[in-house]
């Protein structure tokens, strides 16, 4: 796949209806997403037949993206639940198999049973400027994977 | 919380079983990531256990028949609706469309 063809598929994919301030929601745009993910499979090629984590995934962007670059399975975490409907709707329209959603509070993820599982990781984290301490608690989190690519 | 929640049991009120292509590559790498005898314990606990073996077999990775097995009830067989179970505490975590919903209560967490 060409990254044209993947940056026009990711225009695609469904947002937030409405953005939780909180959360920090706001969609990646399909450009950087698909910018990203062509780079982590072209020039690292760790998405193809790769298990692949999305921290934060919320409507799916990156997750959607890494299936169509053929990640071996992507599973997207997030806390929250309507975030979390709209992915699946995109992965129904998409017709994806190869993606897992999981509702979760990343701040209390037990990080041994996750410790070195994921090939890859992909986030477009919220950064903790809404007093969320997203950032500090995420970037301990990284520590799940061998490396991860952040945008 | 007491004791942190290792949700093994596996309650199912919906299975679905979809078609995924099937890439013995990504499967070989995904073994070794696996708790082999909670993945038997899942996929019997939802009546498709494969004939799965109750121990990894040696030199898998030349076996078709056994990773495509591993490939059905990894990536095929999925709960659709129902809950995992945490046999400890036996706090339940329930699936509503597929998504496992891991959050805590404020008092547990």
């Amino acid at each position: 796949m060409k990254l044209k063809e993947l940056e026009s598929c990711l225009q695609q994919v469904d947002t937030f209806e409405e953005p939780k301030i909180l959360l920090e929601q706001y969609p990646t745009s399909p450009h950087i997403a698909a910018c990203m993910l062509y780079t982590i499979h072209s020039s690292f090629d760790d998405i193809e037949g790769k298990l692949v984590a999305d921290l934060g995934c919320g409507c799916g962007v990156l997750s959607i993206g890494a299936a169509m670059l053929d990640a071996g399975l992507c599973v997207g975490f997030d806390i929250d639940e309507d975030a979390l409907e709209i992915f699946r709707r995109n992965a129904e329209e998409f017709e994806l198999s190869n993606v897992d959603l999981l509702q979760c509070d990343l701040c209390h993820l037990e990080v041994e049973t996750y410790a070195q599982r994921f090939d890859t990781v992909i986030m477009n984290p919220p950064f903790g400027t809404k007093h969320n301490q997203g950032e500090i608690n995420l970037t301990k989190k990284l520590l799940i994977a061998n490396y991860a690519f952040i945008n | 919380m007491s004791h942190q929640c290792h949700p093994e049991v596996i309650l199912a009120t919906e299975v679905k079983v979809n078609e995924v292509e099937f890439n013995p590559k990504f499967v070989c790498r995904m073994i070794p990531k696996l708790e082999w005898s909670t993945l038997v314990q899942a996929a019997d606990q939802l009546g498709h256990r494969e004939e799965l073996p109750g121990e990894l077999v040696p030199d898998y990775e030349k076996n078709e028949d056994f990773l495509k097995k591993v490939h059905r009830v990894l990536l095929e067989v999925e709960v659709i609706e129902g809950c995992l179970q945490c046999p400890e505490s036996g706090r339940e975590f329930p699936i509503s469309k597929g998504i496992p919903n891991m959050l805590l209560n404020e008092d547990e967490a």
